[in-house]
Order: C-alpha cells, then structure tokens, then sequence
C-alpha cells in the first residue's frame, strides 16, 4: 500500500513516504529474521544428521587417497605422463625412494591393497619390491635413476612392462569414477577407456534391476492386501476398526528381527505351514518355502504391510461416503461409481502408500539376508558386503550413491504424477 | 546368522556402561571371539583362569568382519582390546596398523610354538579346520570325499558351503582332483579359477549357502542338509551334546590358525598381554581342546590332553595325511578379487 503514494511523483510528501517504506521493510526483515532465529536448530540439525553425511557420502563414493598419500611425487609425474611410451628414468627413480621411504608403513600398505583391488597380485608385487630396494641414498639424479629402474625391474620384470605404470597412473589423482563405474558394470581398460565389465565380474546392474523388480512386486502386493483392509478399516464403526487397527499395529510394533526370525520357524523344510500341509494331506514332500524367493516375498509384505494401510486409512477416513451414494442414486453402477468416484479421491493415500513401500523396500537388507538365497539379495546387502566383509568404502559408498539417485529420481517422478494430477483436477 | 551381528556393539556399551560404574577399574578387557561353542569354550578355559588371576573378560563375538575394527582404530576410539582373527585379516590388518606388533617376550617362550602360529602381530591361539561333516542317519553308505560332495546321484540332497570363496573353491579343486599341494598354485591363475567355479556350478542347485559357524550342525541334524563344510569344532561338541549321528571326513580337510591380535590404540595393552599370555599357557590350551576339538598352538600342551581327544583334533596324524593348510597370503592376495567374483556367480 505505499507504493499508491509511490506512484504520485510530485507528491510532496514522497520523501517522507520513502523512508516510511524503508522502516516498514526494515521491519519487516526484522520479524523475518526474528521467526528465521527459531528454525536456526532445525537447519543446523539437518546440516549436521543428514546434508553432511549424504556429501560426505557421495564423495567417498569418488575419493581415491590411498596411493597419493603413500607416493605424492610419483603420482606428480605419472600425471604429466602419456601412458604410451615407458616411463622415463626420474619415475623410476621416485618410485623407489618414496618405496623405500613408506615400506613397512600402514600408509604402503594402503595403497598396494588399493592397486591390488584392481589388479589382483599387486599387493604382493608392491611387497616384494619394496624388500628388494636397497635404502634410498642420495646419489645423483641420472645414475639413480638407471639404476632405480634396473633395480625395480630386477625386483619383478611387471615393472618393466606398461600394464604395471598405466594402473599405476590411473590411480595418480586423489579422485576416480573407477567406484561408480563398477557400480554400474563398467572399468576402464589398460588404455584408460571405459569398458563393460566381463561376463563373470558384472552384477550390480542386474542386482539394480532386481531391486527395483522385487520392490515393484512388494509394493504392488501391499496394495492389493492392504486397500480392501483400509477401506474395511474406514467403513466400519469405530469400534470395530479400532480393533482392525490394533490388528495392523501390533506386529508393527514388533521387531523385525523377531518377525523375520517367526517367519522363518514357520516357513521351514521341518516347519508349521509344511507340517500343517502335510498333516492336512495337501502335499507328500515338505515345500521350499524359504531361502528362496516366496519366503523373501511373503514376509516383505508382512512387514511392509502397515505403511501402505496407514496413509491409505488416513486418506480414505476423509472421503466422504455422500459422493458414492450420490452417484449411485443417479444410476451409476456401484462398481463404476466406485471406480470413477472412490478411487479418484483415495489415490493421493495410494500414491504415498505406495512410494513409502516401494522405497523402503530398495533399502531392506535382514529379510533377504535371512530369508533368500544369493539370487534374492538386492543392493543393500552388496553395500553390506563392501562395508563389513571386505572393507572397501569407497565401492559400498559408490553403490549406495546410486541407490540414493535412483531414490530422488523416483520420488521426482512421484512430484511430477502427483502435482500433475492435482492441477489437473483443479481445472476440470 | 546376521542377528548376533548386533551383540559385539551391546558388548562394547556394556563395556562402556562397566567402566563407568567401576571407576575405570584395570582389570576389565574386551575379548572379542567367533562365538558359539568356540567362545564357550574360551570362558572356560581362558576368562575363568583369568578372572582368578584378578582380571576380568568382557566377552563380545563378530563374524570376522574387520570394518568395524579398522573404524576404531581411524577414530582412535578403541573398546575392543582382544581381537580373535583368522590369518589372513591377521595379514593384512598387521600391514595395515589395525594391530599391534606383538612383543613375544610378554606372551611366552617362541619355541614352545607351532612355527606358523607366531607371526608379526598375533599369537595362534588354536588350529581349526573346515572339514566335509554328514548326517550319518541320512546318508546309509557314508561319504569319503569331496568328489563324494559332488556326487548328486549317489547322495542325493541339499549339501551345505560357507557362503564366500574361501574354502569353497579349494574344496571345488580338490573335489576335481587337484592336489593339495597345487590348489593354491591352480588357484593364482585365470584357468584354476575358472575351472573352480566351473566344478562349482555343477552342485550349484542343491547347495545352502551358510554364514555362522553354528548353523551346519543345526542344519545337518535337523535333515535340511546331507552333508556341509563345517568347522570340525562346531561338529566336534554337537557329537558331544548327543548328536552322535554327525559324522567327520578328515579327507581334504583346510586347516587354518586363530590368532589372538591386540587393537592398535587399546588403552588397555597391559592387560591385553596378560590375557594372551595366559591363554597361551599350556595348561589352559589343553583345557580348550578338552572342551572344542581344535589343536593348541603351544606344543607343550598336547602331552597334557586326553589321548581320545588328541585323535579328534585336526592336528592329529591321521587327520593330517592329506590336509591342506590355508594359505593366508593368497587370500590376502586374491581375496577381495574372488569373493567379488563369488558374489557375481551366487548372484545369477
């Protein structure tokens, strides 16, 4: 509203009017900053448990430390180096100090296990060699050099060869794609390019492909389960769905370790269901139940089950039953009524139901990892496997980097349907 | 299974929680073993001579997982003191500074040692074995070998393997005629490894994948499995508590040492070296086999232990005829390269 005296230019009173602005908009800054001060927590709380682990995250996912701290000045110079022709005597010549420098230090031992990753036996080819240098002396640049590189290849002939000094050089700079790419089946090759892993080495695609397939079917199970449960649930008078909801809560409230491990004891070769199916003469020979992909599915949809009732429910419990009895009474059918006029008003529940299960589901590691076999496990338990087993990080914080994009992703695309939808129904 | 994962962190806040109450009192170590029947053991032969001495154990368990030691030591927040740790974590994890290099003079005299059980950072504190156990009631003519394994038509049944390539691609070779002395030299090159796998991919539907050492005997003598590797240990005391119809085929046995290792960082180091030297006494060794049947690592044990005992352990003449020992520098070596590779083969 003052911008109405703005707007008179020869209004005496415009200076006055200016500054009375400038006040308002001082004061206005002043609440906001007043109001911003009380989620000043909340923003450094979220800085601190979630933007920084998830960046700290991501860069591990492409951090590649070990061999430049172990040997700064080769990877100097093997960076400047055209990977074609044999390195010159001063690579050599470094080398061999900085070896004969860090041997026997946890810092050498970091990176031959970070070269050996790539190249199995260079962990010990590292080793070998470094035994093999004689302490480093200070002799002149060029005697050194020849007789460092006589000295290394005396060691072992591989450092005579370009394989050994390419994936020497491709580990020379303090990051890689080398995590990412093999998170999606790919490598470079000797000459640097980027190559499809072998037959035998490639996996993760199909574990990516697997996670998003058995999640799709979990998800779509629980909708099935859970929508005629949800809508029963706010149908009913309160005192019953009370007691339905006591039904959906309570294994909610369990322990999933303790649900996994009920499963178990129920699914087995010697178990209840088999022997009660036996006992009932529906079978002779006991069913594979678990270890396989039926117990990893059933139990999935056990424990997803409630958070794809609960936003149903709570959606549902705001429609109105005055629509679908309208449309009935103007003779619509009931199953098309319920269809056209029902279901239109529960998809946002169906929607968030679905997206909660479905990412949930990505993440799951315990129940495959106790129920399935190796052809049931999905991207979490390899990122498992990388952090405990074999404790390689940087591939476990490369996969979860992926797993973590293909998360946003859906979830943009779940904005996307859904914002559509409602602008959709605002114009008609 | 996964779900004693959790128990060495419980361990080591109730460790935290005990310190606090005591008043940092000396005396109490973290002792971090395999669980199970080994670790029981253990109790009796180890924590309790060592709680008489005044000191007190505090008992936690892993499966060999190495990570969560190494983020100790990077954090320099230390609570496991005693680490048990099979030879080639051993290895590596001595190259890399997770443990500390061991001053033998505090543990006891080197030769009273198996050569192979001193090495730069621990102790051997036994020899155990992953031998081919069955159910005797399950499988009327008994089997004799791992080509007997892979046998499907004669012994027809699920069979069990540790999930993981250790072990389970010797066992392949050696099933496919390799000799014990060749398996690792086969093992090092493209072919040997294809040609494990290959052998592998025979049985490859009837095999249960296991992960705790305490599962083949459940497995085995609940009739989900004719026949598994097992730790001989783990068969060993299931026979004792009466399950009498598992049975060992020494055959091909892979013997490997646990080794007693001390975290880089503990703030507990005096203790830690009293507790290993403790349980390196031979007396105390020879209690340990009389509860487990694995072989001590001090020889001057073995004239203490039972003879009938002796003849079950995997050090025993008999059973050693046509061992093969665990080479813990080929799996420092090719490792992680071939459980990758492991995982990619399970996985399709």
């Amino acid at each position: 509203m003052p911008d109405v005296a703005l707007a008179l230019p020869d209004n005496p009173g415009a200076a006055r009017t200016v500054s009375l602005k400038a006040q308002l908009r001082r004061a206005e800054r002043r609440k906001k900053l007043k109001y911003g001060a009380l989620i000043v927590p909340l923003v450094v709380f979220l800085l601190l448990t979630f933007v920084w682990p998830i960046a700290a995250l991501m860069k591990r996912a492409v951090d590649n430390p070990e061999v430049v701290a172990a040997f700064p000045a080769t990877c100097a110079l093997l960076r400047g180096w055209d990977g074609r022709s044999p390195p010159d005597d001063t690579v050599f010549a470094t080398l061999a100090n900085e070896m004969a420098a860090t041997r026997g230090t946890p810092v050498f031992a970091s990176a031959a296990k970070r070269l050996n990753m790539e190249q199995p036996g260079f962990r010990s080819l590292m080793m070998k060699t470094a035994k093999a240098l004689p302490p480093a002396a200070g002799r002149s640049a060029p005697a050194a050099g020849r007789s460092a590189r006589a000295a290394l290849i005396a060691a072992d002939a591989r450092w005579g060869e370009l394989a050994a000094w390419q994936l020497f050089a491709r580990n020379a700079s303090p990051y890689t794609a080398r995590y990412l790419l093999a998170s999606v089946d790919r490598k470079y090759d000797d000459a640097g390019h980027i190559v499809a892993a072998g037959a035998d080495e490639a996996i993760y695609v199909k574990v990516l492909k697997r996670t998003f397939g058995m999640s799709a079917v979990v998800t779509a199970c629980c909708l099935l389960l859970g929508f005629p449960l949800a809508y029963l649930m706010a149908t009913q008078p309160a005192r019953v769905a009370n007691v339905l909801m006591i039904f959906v809560l309570l294994p909610f409230w369990t322990s999933i370790l303790v649900r996994v491990a009920a499963w178990l004891v129920l699914l087995q070769r010697e178990g209840l269901v088999n022997q009660a199916l036996r006992a009932a003469g529906i079978i002779e020979k006991p069913l594979e139940l678990v270890f396989n992909d039926i117990g990893v599915y059933i139990s999935m949809v056990h424990i997803l089950l409630p958070f794809m009732i609960l936003p149903l429910y709570s959606v549902m419990k705001g429609i109105s039953p005055l629509y679908v009895r309208a449309a009935i009474s103007l003779g619509c059918p009931p199953i098309a009524s319920f269809w056209k006029v029902y279901f239109p008003q529960a998809l946002p529940g169906v929607g968030a139901g679905g997206l909660l299960v479905f990412i949930l589901c990505m993440g799951y590691y315990i129940t495959p990892a106790l129920l399935g076999s190796p052809g049931e496990q999905m991207a979490s338990y390899f990122i498992a496997f990388y952090t405990n087993q074999t404790v390689n990080w940087g591939m476990a914080a490369a996969l979860s980097a992926i797993l973590f994009m293909a998360t946003l992703v859906l979830y943009m695309v779940y904005l996307r349907l859904v914002g559509g939808q409602e602008s959709a129904s605002r114009t008609t | 299974m996964k779900a004693f994962l959790s128990t060495p962190r419980s361990a080591a806040i109730a460790l935290a929680a005990m310190t606090l109450l005591a008043g940092a009192a000396r005396a109490d170590i973290t002792v971090i073993s395999f669980g199970g029947s080994s670790q029981k053991a253990q109790a009796k032969a180890f924590y309790e001579p060592f709680a008489k001495a005044g000191g007190k154990v505090v008992p936690g368990e892993y499966n060999g997982e190495q990570a969560k030691i190494k983020a100790m030591v990077e954090a320099g927040n230390v609570t496991w003191d005693v680490v048990e740790v099979e030879s080639p974590e051993l290895a590596r994890g001595c190259e890399e500074g997770i443990y500390e290099k061991l001053d033998m003079s505090r543990v006891g005299a080197k030769g009273d040692f198996v050569p192979e059980a001193v090495t730069e950072c621990g102790i051997g504190v036994f020899v155990w074995s992953t031998v081919l156990a069955y159910n005797a009631d399950v499988l009327k003519t008994p089997p004799r070998s791992w080509a007997d394994f892979w046998d499907i038509e004669k012994y027809p049944g699920k069979r069990g393997m540790r999930k993981g390539a250790k072990f389970t691609l010797e066992f392949a070779l050696l099933a496919d005629g390799v000799k014990p002395a060749d398996v690792y030299k086969t093992l090092a090159t493209p072919a040997g490894v294809e040609r494990a796998f290959g052998k592998l991919d025979q049985i490859k539907p009837h095999i249960q994948w296991w992960e705790a050492g305490a599962q083949p005997p459940q497995l085995l003598a609940s009739g989900d499995l004719v026949m598994s590797s097992a730790y001989n240990g783990r068969i060993g005391t299931a026979q004792k508590e009466g399950k009498t119809n598992l049975k060992i085929v020494w055959t091909h046995q892979i013997y490997d040492f646990d080794s007693w290792a001390i975290t880089t960082g503990t703030p507990k180091r005096d203790e830690a070296y009293r507790f290993i030297a403790l349980a390196s006494e031979p007396r105390n060794q020879a209690v340990f086999s009389a509860h487990i049947p694995y072989g001590p690592s001090n020889v001057k044990a073995l004239p203490l232990i039972d003879k009938a005992i002796l003849a079950e352990l995997p050090t025993a003449p008999r059973n050693m005829e046509s061992a093969l020992a665990s080479d813990p520098q080929f799996w420092a070596e090719y490792g992680e390269d071939l459980e990758q590779r492991f995982n990619a083969w399970a996985a399709k």
